[in-house]
């Protein structure tokens, strides 16, 4: 196993170096931890990544020293089994060659990546609640949940996912055309006898999102408004005014009521779902919950959107060049 | 010629970019190489002296409740590249602009939007430095900057393979610090092989790849290093099979503490004590 471990290690390593050109322009590096634990299983992957970031810190400056146990746990821990669990969950006992595995390793690298985001973003989130000074200024993260949160699930949903999920199902791909036995060491048993199996597979994954939209009215729990997104009537409000001096340390917002650019500027934009409540549903959880679900379908229809505008507009380029 | 500009080989190639990437990993860690050859204070230690005292500055800079303990120890790791014939800027400039980018960027929004006592505003903008925010911003930057200042001094003047046997000193199992040696080996083979892979295919090409394509390219090299990786890790374990092993591991252990080593180890125990002590106050 030494051998094997250190040449994986070698690999993740090497892959993290890798410059994936994504839709829309940009490019992203991936993190390989899916296509470790898709080829190696779960504890080998584990290894493997750990090994290659604890050397990146090392030896080449990227990471920290004391944060190699951090990034370990989010990217090789939580990384590795979330990709082999979405894996398994949705390519079920379908053929080694099917190419529902290709979907279900470029699934398990987006979502593999952005739950070691999220974990990495609720380790950054609560710093600053832990760790102050004697005036309370804080000592390590400054963010707090409410700005960690979306900070890195915006990058990672929107490119580091991508280029997980392309590496991820680009490699699974390959592999099936030209060296399908790799595939085999984590499916399921039965596997290859298959010809191809039924989506009954993918149960658990449905499960797993449709647990995380009901629990989206967990933000209903966070009291009061975060901060920084006050609203005009919340000035006006002499309660509204008292919270918004305690949450900025005894800074009161201005006298006279409120500011004018806010005044101006709230009026012309009329959020389609404001405060996250649909207007025909009563009951504010439920409308939370179908907000979470129509967000995450316009975030998926926006980037198909701009994938497919980015696409038609560098082909126009390329005709004229 | 503006076309050409735009569709730059730095900015538009995907396979340049990695190609540069790749090679410049390889110049980097050659180039911290080459230090640890030269006649300067922390090359004559020993590396386990060096190791646990760059650990101890790193954990007293992280541990610290005040700026200026961290920028004394900062001020520490320079002190200490000089007396090791160093070149500070050539070699640290390039790390510290990247890791000041980097991690700027993450500290930059803090200074406005941490609530804290407003310092002073921004004209035009109207935005409020805060106190707080600043102090926090820098923390981050500076912490992030003494951090890898040190684990770098350590690297420029110690040989890999001696970093690695120090640290079973930190109680870091054997079996780990071998795995750790050996994945440093391969990773310049395969650095060398992804970097083959890739020249190969820009030698034989016009132009600017599609996106799709290159994403395609881009996995089926990472396919092809699986695969071989696969084939190198089962050739090396049947090769360590057939010459004896049996799952142990024996290294040579030729480290012994010489009379600099025992002046320097009061020394820095003396600084990391003291750094403690005033940081955790």
């Amino acid at each position: 196993m030494v051998p094997l471990l250190s040449v994986f290690a070698a690999f993740s390593f090497i892959i993290m170096m890798f410059n994936l050109p994504l839709p829309g322009g940009t490019t992203g590096h991936a993190t390989g931890a899916a296509i470790a634990a898709i080829v190696l299983g779960p504890w080998g992957s584990i290894l493997a990544v750990s090994i290659a970031l604890a050397i990146q810190a090392i030896f080449f400056g990227d990471g920290g020293i004391l944060a190699i146990g951090a990034n370990s746990f989010n990217i090789a821990v939580v990384g590795s089994f979330v990709a082999i669990w979405v894996y398994n969950a949705v390519a079920g006992k379908s053929a080694l060659t099917a190419s529902r595995r290709v979907i279900a390793a470029g699934l398990a690298g987006y979502l593999s990546i952005n739950a070691a985001a999220f974990v990495t973003a609720l380790q950054f989130g609560v710093q600053p609640m832990w760790f102050t000074d004697a005036n309370g200024a804080p000592l390590y993260a400054p963010y707090g949940l409410d700005v960690a949160i979306p900070a890195m699930m915006i990058g990672h949903i929107g490119i580091a996912g991508l280029a997980e999920m392309f590496i991820t199902a680009g490699v699974v791909a390959y592999l099936q055309r030209s060296d399908v036995a790799l595939l085999s060491l984590t499916a399921q048993k039965d596997a290859e006898s298959k010809v191809d199996g039924t989506w009954a597979g993918t149960r658990r994954l449905w499960v797993m999102i449709a647990l995380m939209m009901v629990l989206s009215p967990l933000g209903l729990l966070a009291a009061g408004t975060a901060w920084g997104e006050w609203g005009a009537e919340e000035f006006a409000d002499p309660a509204a005014r008292q919270a918004i001096t305690e949450a900025s340390l005894g800074a009161t917002p201005p006298v006279d009521s409120t500011p004018e650019g806010l005044l101006t500027l709230g009026s012309w934009f009329e959020a389609p779902i404001p405060d996250y409540a649909v207007p025909f549903i009563s009951n504010e959880v439920v409308g939370y919950i179908f907000s979470a679900v129509m967000g995450t379908g316009l975030v998926m229809l926006c980037f198909l959107l701009y994938g497919a505008i980015a696409d038609r507009f560098r082909n126009n380029n390329g005709a004229t060049n | 010629m503006g076309g050409e500009a735009h569709h730059g080989k730095r900015r538009g190639n995907f396979i340049q970019r990695t190609i540069d990437a790749l090679t410049e990993t390889l110049e980097r860690s050659l180039y911290a190489e080459q230090f640890s050859e030269q006649r300067g204070l922390l090359q004559q230690l020993d590396p386990r002296v060096k190791f646990v005292s760059m650990l101890g500055l790193i954990i007293t800079a992280a541990a610290a409740r005040h700026v200026w303990v961290v920028a004394a120890v900062a001020l520490c790791a320079l002190f200490f590249a000089f007396i090791s014939r160093i070149p500070i800027i050539k070699s640290f400039g390039p790390i510290w602009l990247g890791m000041f980018i980097f991690s700027g960027l993450i500290a930059f929004p803090a200074i406005f939007i941490t609530p804290g006592p407003t310092l002073a505003t921004v004209p035009w903008l109207q935005w409020n430095v805060s106190a707080y925010g600043l102090q926090s911003a820098v923390f981050l930057l500076l912490r992030s900057e003494v951090s890898i200042t040190l684990s770098f001094l350590l690297i420029m003047t110690t040989p890999w393979m001696h970093v690695l046997k120090s640290m079973r000193v930190i109680g870091i199992p054997t079996l780990v610090v071998v795995i750790l040696g050996m994945t440093y080996r391969y990773i310049f083979l395969m650095l060398q092989s992804a970097s083959d892979m890739f020249e190969a295919r820009q030698s034989r090409m016009i132009g600017k790849l599609p996106d799709k394509e290159a994403r395609r390219l881009a996995a089926a090299t990472v396919g092809v290093l699986l695969s071989k990786s696969f084939q190198l890790g089962n050739d090396v374990f049947l090769a360590m099979q057939s010459r004896g092993y049996r799952g142990e591991v024996y290294t040579l252990d030729e480290f012994a503490l010489r009379r600099s080593d025992y002046v320097a180890i009061p020394f820095m125990l003396l600084i990391v004590c003291t750094g403690l002590w005033f940081g955790l106050q």
